[in-house]
């Protein structure tokens, strides 16, 4: 993939269709979004939001029988193009799911499973590799001394912030997180909303989650989706204080939702 | 009747229906062992059976079943987790998928003799494998296939699908993933489901009857296209074709015990195998 440099779009998502077998999911989604920043995608239940996220590192490629119209951009490279390398795209977006799903292996072994995949077996190279994204995702001093532990024994919070620090351990540019906090206790949310502040340094993050608050709190840009349409996209503050759209307000506003 | 009543009852009747049954399989395991232990020796199991099987041991038939439970294992496993892989993994989800299925349990439930047949018919005709190990071992492979299949999907469908997206995210492929991230956490549920499956092959006469099994030989098999004496066969024909089937009563159930501890031994080894994989990838 050719590397941009500094360019104002990191994701340029242009007239995006996306189909589950019959049913249409979303409907001309057409978004950039900005490089080291975060963008928050917003909605009720079902709105597409998630499936969006999925678009992005082609993970709805897995679901049978689904189709996707348009294009989406990474770094200027069509990511649906036939010549595309899968793995390669996957190992620069990488993504967080809702349920924290860590391997049941060690602490060291989740951390250093991508780049294994990826070849990489020197010994000395893996366990820098570890700690740094131990360390980046907050997580470092709590488990170095039990890298060894098997990860299904760490706290919720812990098993999140650790499927993130796996995520930074084949150094992608782009992090899709995809309602990260929503099982998580309210002080493990604060640890992951405060995490997803300082990555925000070097990463582009996209975030999708059903707490406007959290939205409001982390993101500088806001993106609202209804019954698979893109509704409203704008800065952050903006949407949550001056919402154009009637949906917008409303939903933000709690009428439903 | 009131509902606590009827509780009751039903509550009675089912723990009769266990131990009814325990009760059964303890009289059988009791009157084998019983009569069995008497018999084995270090003479009965390491010596070769003497006038028809009158007397002696029954070294052969141990070897004999020794040698097609490992070519059973070693032709059916792979083939069977191939499959099952395949049709988990990597098969599209429709009517030939199911139709797959569907054959694959009705296969299961084929009488064993329709193995035998069929066994003899393509490995010891059509292949001119003859009556051998190797005939033997491939019939009795086709017979425990389908349980292997069915069981080591089940297996891998009950890896959570989180896993597999988490490996796939990190660039991996989808071979990279199974490899590292599906089958080592099914392959505990595999391994104890087939072994539970040829620990009963290992007990089947029908389809070594025409496939392998000698009446009697005493000599170790030199090659896979040697004929072998086999534990369940040898019993039948102490029971049933043997001229003095009352006299060498001791001897059958002394073949029994044998082939019980064998299938017992089996049984044993895939709960340590299943212990030791939970322990190690729990979650």
């Amino acid at each position: 993939m050719v590397k941009m440099q500094e360019s104002n779009t990191a994701i340029q998502a242009m007239d995006v269709s996306f189909f589950y077998g019959p049913n249409q999911a979303l409907f001309n989604i057409s978004l950039d979004v900005a490089p080291k920043r975060v963008t928050a995608l917003i909605g009720p239940s079902g709105c597409g939001k998630s499936t969006f996220l999925r678009c992005l590192n082609r993970m709805n490629d897995i679901i049978p029988k689904t189709r996707l119209t348009g294009k989406v951009l990474i770094n200027g490279q069509d990511i649906y193009d036939a010549k595309e390398n899968i793995v390669d795209l996957r190992k620069q977006v990488g993504m967080v799911f809702q349920k924290s799903n860590p391997f049941p292996k060690s602490i060291f072994d989740n951390v250093a499973y991508g780049p294994r995949i990826h070849k990489l077996h020197d010994r000395k190279r893996l366990a820098e590799i570890v700690e740094k994204s131990l360390r980046r995702a907050a997580l470092w001093d709590e488990v170095k001394d039990r890298l060894g532990e098997n990860a299904m024994g760490l706290s919720g919070g812990q098993q999140q912030r650790l499927c993130i620090a796996r995520a930074l351990a084949v150094d992608p540019q782009i992090l899709l997180m995809d309602e990260p906090a929503s099982a998580l206790d309210p002080k493990s949310t604060t640890h992951i909303e405060d995490l997803i502040g300082e990555l925000r340094q070097d990463y582009t993050i996209v975030i999708v989650t059903h707490n406007m608050q959290q939205a409001a709190r982390v993101s500088d840009t806001t993106a609202f989706f209804y019954e698979g349409r893109l509704i409203e996209l704008g800065r952050t503050k903006r949407i949550f204080t001056k919402p154009k759209e009637k949906q917008t307000e409303d939903y933000i506003t709690g009428r439903f939702g | 009747m009131s509902g606590n009543l009827s509780q009751k009852l039903s509550y009675q009747l089912l723990r009769l229906i266990t131990y009814g049954i325990v009760l059964c399989i303890g009289y059988i395991l009791f009157d084998v062992i019983r009569h069995g232990l008497p018999v084995i020796n270090w003479d009965f199991l390491t010596s070769f059976p003497r006038r028809s099987g009158s007397e002696g041991g029954i070294l052969p038939a141990i070897v004999g079943t020794f040698y097609l439970t490992v070519g059973t294992i070693m032709v059916a496993l792979p083939l069977g987790i191939g499959c099952a892989i395949y049709l988990a993994e990597y098969a599209e989800q429709n009517r030939f998928s199911e139709l797959v299925r569907l054959a694959i349990i009705t296969l299961a439930g084929v009488p064993s003799i329709v193995y035998g047949l069929f066994g003899l018919g393509l490995f010891v005709i059509f292949c001119r494998f003859g009556t051998s190990i190797l005939a033997g071992s491939l019939t009795l492979a086709c017979m425990v296939l389908p349980i292997i299949i069915v069981t080591s999907e089940e297996a891998l469908r009950a890896v959570p699908r989180g896993f597999r997206e988490a490996s796939l995210a990190l660039g991996a492929t989808k071979w990279q993933t199974i490899r590292t991230n599906v089958l080592p956490y099914s392959i505990s549920g595999m391994i104890t489901g087939s072994i539970l499956a040829i620990g009963r092959a290992a007990g089947e006469t029908a389809p070594i009857l025409l496939t392998v099994a000698a009446f009697f030989l005493p000599k170790l098999p030199g090659s896979v296209f040697d004929q072998v004496m086999a534990l369940p066969y040898h019993l039948y024909i102490l029971a049933t074709q043997h001229p003095e089937t009352e006299k060498v009563l001791p001897l059958q159930y002394g073949t029994a015990l044998v082939l019980l501890m064998l299938v017992l031994g089996m049984n044993i080894g895939a709960i340590v195998i299943r212990i030791y994989f939970r322990k190690k990838y729990k979650w």
